[in-house]
């Protein structure tokens, strides 16, 4: 034992001694973070690549049609086949998301984060809806399937339609998209600091009151980012809605979104599966102008929840 | 007594200072209606356990169990061998998870560690940008570019266009995101203490990543990968693209050939690739699978969970 002490202490010391005199250049270690740094290369690279093959396939078309391609409905001839059905079926569906899931949302937040007390059924619920926001999608497909699709029939969509209308893809969206609303306004409603409401609770306000003028204002921007983000997800969300049926390309049109609420109904995923799956290559290319359109309208809603962030994100 | 000093000193009664009626009033309207919105989350998860459950009993009383286990999955020959469909899901996984562990914890140990907070404000968007890419879009990905570009080009062009493989790398790149960001947060709650201690002791900043850094973020870790592995069993547009199999499939230990999982097979007799319609065996297996799935990775879930929550009381 006090042998071993004297080695290491010698062997320490002449360790020190060239640790100290000498310039040393750690060369494992930059390879190690250069490793690591081509991990995130390899993702960027996969997102260009991802993109220039997807441009590489849209573009000959886009060039040929121009925009008769987005005024155009689903045919099965690829020449005069369009997206247009699958533009306003997902404008359709942002509206369920807005209509519903956004309320119920943000009005199970408050009542979790400024109105629960640390009750065993508020422990359940939060963790409950921590699960939710965990199960497959297409697990609320088979939920739409089951409840809105045949439980629901008369109501959804009677006759012909089978039940696989608009309403039930759009509420099928919404109950997808709930949790994330959830979570995300739990979030913002937690950076609110507690000063900010005991100075509402000290001048006689009551707990709504407090949560209308005080949190809620500046809650706000994250709510709305959050929000924004769930539009994303439901946006591309593709599986629950081939669920409940939106298989074809079609979608009436006509009489506005109240006339089509228990018509088949298409999305824009929902339409680019349809492509995808076609063998000619023709459709090929239309899947791709999709994607295109689909990504663009997808970045779009992701970078107005970064610029809201960054404008309005305040730090306590 | 202080109801007395009050009353003294202002000329008001404690009910003077308790409100309107109205206001009374919609103070628990509010209360009610919120507490409505959470409650209606509950709903949600009753009327899928509902559901699942409803059609997954119809389902085995009307089977003949011995389908169960068969040659493969055929749901319109009445074939409805589980084990096909669930090592085709733990195939895909496995290999999803090959490419997004590696990837996810790289890229969180270089934004958490390495990373200048300018560089992790231009280097975080390319995670949060392929996080973004709708699966949909990746299944095209992976048909148009994973399969024949590397998948074939790899294995020889025998390989069949529609195979477990490519669709595995497509679900490992759609994972990445997920997993990079939760071992990022992890490796973010390790106290900075740790770090200074270790390069105080003379530690270099490699050994103080993967000997301090890591092993006190192992829980999270290990969160995020059973998270991705959850979110991987559970993806479903790249294999009812590109994983094959789409009218059933033969049981088979092979990720170059084309197979079924418990998704696709979802999918599958959903949009009626079998058109299998009305009440027969074949509809009702649909939701016999998407009660395992639903067990499946609740599982995980709740068993990352665990995993997150240790490391929050540890620091």
């Amino acid at each position: 034992m006090a042998e071993r002490t004297t080695t290491a202490r010698s062997a320490t010391r002449e360790e020190v001694r060239q640790a100290l005199s000498g310039r040393h250049f750690d060369l494992k270690g930059f390879v190690f973070q250069i490793a690591l740094l081509l991990t995130l290369v390899f993702a960027l690279a996969v997102l260009i690549i991802l993109l220039l093959d997807v441009l590489r396939t849209a573009v000959p078309l886009l060039l040929e049609r121009g925009e008769q391609i987005l005024t155009s409905g689903y045919s099965s001839l690829p020449a005069n086949a369009g997206i247009k059905q699958g533009l306003i079926g997902s404008l359709y569906l942002m509206v369920f998301v807005l209509v519903l899931a956004l309320p119920l949302g943000v009005g199970a937040a408050i009542y979790m984060e400024e109105y629960a007390r640390d009750t065993r059924l508020t422990r359940f619920i939060n963790t409950n809806i921590r699960n939710l926001a965990g199960v497959p999608a297409i697990v609320y497909g088979i939920l739409g399937l089951a409840i809105f699709v045949e439980l629901l029939k008369p109501l959804t969509g009677p006759g012909s339609v089978e039940g696989k209308s608009l309403l039930a893809g759009g509420l099928t969206i919404a109950l997808m998209v709930l949790p994330i609303v959830i979570i995300t306004t739990q979030e913002a409603l937690r950076a609110v600091p507690q000063s900010i409401r005991e100075a509402g609770f000290g001048v006689g306000a009551t707990r709504w009151e407090v949560v209308r003028s005080h949190v809620l204002p500046y809650a706000a921007p994250g709510v709305l980012t959050g929000s924004v983000l769930s539009f994303a997800r439901a946006l591309g969300e593709t599986a629950p809605l081939i669920m409940v049926g939106a298989v074809t390309g079609f979608l009436a049109t006509q009489g506005g979104i109240l006339a089509s609420l228990q018509q088949r109904f298409t999305s824009l995923p929902t339409l680019i599966f349809t492509y995808v799956k076609k063998p000619q290559p023709e459709f090929q290319e239309l899947a791709a102008v999709t994607i295109l359109v689909l990504i663009a309208f997808i970045f779009t809603v992701n970078l107005t929840a970064i610029l809201l962030r960054n404008r309005y994100e305040r730090k306590w | 007594m202080a109801q007395a000093a009050l009353r003294r000193t202002s000329g008001l009664s404690p009910a003077d200072l308790q409100g309107t009626r109205a206001r009374h009033r919609r103070e628990r309207l509010m209360r009610g209606l919120f507490f409505g919105a959470a409650l209606f989350s509950v709903l949600i998860s009753l009327a899928i356990v509902l559901s699942l459950a409803g059609g997954a009993i119809d389902f085995l009383s009307k089977v003949d169990l011995g389908a169960l286990w068969s040659r493969g999955w055929f749901p319109r020959r009445n074939l409805f061998d589980v084990k096909t469909i669930f090592v085709g899901t733990l195939i895909v996984s496995a290999i999803a998870m090959v490419v997004a562990a590696p990837v996810g914890i790289g890229a969180a140990l270089y934004l958490s560690e390495y990373a200048s907070p300018r560089a992790r404000r231009s280097l975080k968007p390319i995670i949060e940008t392929l996080a973004s890419i709708p699966s949909v879009v990746m299944g095209f990905f992976a048909l148009r570019f994973i399969s024949p570009e590397i998948v074939q080009r790899l294995f020889g062009t025998d390989v069949p266009l529609f195979n477990l493989t490519a669709a595995g790398i497509a679900v490992g790149l759609l994972v990445t995101p997920l997993v990079a960001s939760v071992a990022e947060d992890a490796m973010h709650a390790v106290p900075s203490v740790l770090r200074e201690a270790s390069v105080g002791l003379g530690a270099r900043k490699r050994t103080t990543s993967v000997r301090v850094v890591m092993p006190a973020a192992v829980s999270g870790i290990t969160a995020a990968m059973i998270l991705g592995v959850s979110r991987a069993i559970g993806e479903t547009m790249i294999v009812a693209i590109v994983a094959g199999g789409t009218g059933g499939s033969l049981f088979t230990l092979d990720p170059l050939k084309g197979g079924q999982t418990m998704t696709a097979a979802i999918t599958a007799l959903a949009t009626g690739s079998d058109q299998v319609r009305g009440s027969g065996p074949a509809y009702s297996s649909l939701f016999f699978v998407g009660m395992l799935l639903f067990l499946l990775t609740l599982g995980l879930n709740l068993l990352s969970e665990r995993f997150v929550r240790r490391v929050r009381r540890r620091y």
